[in-house]
């Protein structure tokens, strides 16, 4: 989706921090929030590219406001709303209510698990059906949009690349979250120059992302 | 939306509120939460990556096998786990240097890094390294050469990413615990390189 995850290329981010010693979780509600997160798919009878989902769904400033481990728990609050596991509102409420305010609580709700269901662990898959593409051969992103989940960043829609490796086959992202099927297919190594990403103008370099088959096409030439 | 910085509620409040609904409930075990933050903070972080990369540096045989299938050998090693189903090892050489993003989250190979630093989450680095590496490899303290190619590897799918140091120089006859104790976990990520001998 154009979400607010989707950040590659984009401009306004200013300078990278240098990096230095941290602890692995600075406080510790964000220990708690990893914990949780890890935690999340099971809870709420999804998978892991619901979770991913989920992250990109957030309200942009929720996902920015309190970091990585922030929006984990806010991912983590999303599914298991929507999975009918907690109700709407039900940390808010609880979050005020510890902080000393007196407010009604939600009940839970009826669970409402998606209809979903892992056919092996992991993501995966042995794909039967022969590679549409080989190495070396020069292809196309496709021009995809969808509101919902894909892996197909959007700087790298449209663009001409040279497949530089298979990788193992794995579950589509992009119906997995959505429990629309598996749809396990060929992933490659797409290897792309810097300016056919960025122009001219760009400096000189090379990009490589792993890119699931239907997200290409033959570009000829 | 935005509804709770309008209220105030912090994320350690929210977060506090989330297990507390789930625990009550039976749903989680806060055992099994306790186990898992001292699984990342304890057992599973770079000096994994460390030795993977020290045994590297020492063995031609296990290089050969980390660069031809790096989740087999880093397995040798007793590594897997989450985030770890498939790993491609790029080896850094002269005039040739890697650098490793996740654009869409923050994907990142546990089993050998453990989880991912501050900086590998950030906004700007995930912006910005796709579009122009060069200038924050320097901004980050990375002086490339000018004649060194700069490869970027967006991790969109499962495939997790560990780049290979060039092994410093002046290093010859180190063991391999001397040469993991100068493989840092920012030089195999790519944005940085690994210590030199004091």
């Amino acid at each position: 989706m154009d979400g607010v995850a989707d950040l590659g290329g984009r401009h306004g981010w200013g300078r990278v921090p240098v990096p230095g010693p941290e602890p692995v979780f600075a406080e510790p509600w964000q220990g708690r929030a990893f914990a949780l997160g890890a935690l999340a798919a099971r809870l709420s009878g999804t998978n892991l590219d619901a979770f991913r989902h989920a992250l990109e769904r957030l309200n942009p400033l929720d996902y920015l406001a309190d970091g990585y481990f922030g929006r984990w728990a806010r991912a983590t609050e999303l599914l298991l709303v929507d999975s009918g596991v907690l109700a709407p509102g039900a940390v808010t409420a609880r979050s005020a209510n510890l902080r000393g305010d007196v407010r009604p609580e939600p009940a839970p709700p009826q669970p409402c698990k998606p209809d979903y269901a892992s056919t092996s662990p992991g993501s995966l898959r042995e794909v039967t059906t022969a590679a549409r593409f080989a190495v070396g051969d020069r292809v196309r992103t496709r021009d995809l949009r969808p509101a919902g989940h894909t892996r197909l960043a959007g700087y790298l829609r449209r663009r001409t690349g040279i497949i530089e490796a298979l990788r193992p086959g794995a579950v589509l992202p992009d119906t997995h979250a959505h429990f629309r099927g598996e749809n396990a297919q060929h992933v490659y190594a797409v290897v792309f120059e810097s300016r056919e990403l960025w122009g001219a103008e760009a400096e000189e370099f090379q990009i490589t992302a792993d890119l699931f088959e239907d997200y290409l096409e033959a570009a000829g030439g | 939306m935005g509804e709770d910085p309008a209220e105030g509620l912090s994320a350690a409040l929210r977060v506090e509120a989330l297990e507390q609904l789930l625990a009550e409930r039976g749903l989680v075990d806060r055992a099994v939460l306790d186990g898992l933050i001292s699984r990342y903070e304890n057992d599973v972080g770079p000096l994994n990556g460390a030795r993977v990369v020290a045994r590297a540096w020492t063995d031609p045989g296990y290089r050969s096998r980390l660069l031809a299938d790096g989740t087999a050998a880093v397995a040798e090693l007793g590594f897997s786990g989450p985030q770890g189903e498939h790993l491609v090892v790029v080896e850094n050489g002269p005039g040739i240097h890697h650098v490793v993003v996740c654009t869409l989250c923050s994907c990142y190979p546990w089993p050998v890094l453990g989880l991912p630093p501050s900086w590998y989450k950030d906004p700007a680095y995930r912006a910005r390294v796709v579009r122009e590496p060069r200038t924050v490899l320097a901004e980050m303290g990375l002086q490339l050469s000018k004649d060194t190619r700069i490869r970027v590897w967006d991790s969109s799918s499962e495939v997790r990413y560990l780049v290979l140091p060039q092994r410093p120089p002046g290093t010859s006859g180190f063991s391999e615990e001397q040469l993991a104790a100068l493989v840092t976990r920012d030089s195999m990520v790519g944005v940085a390189l690994p210590g030199t001998p004091a």
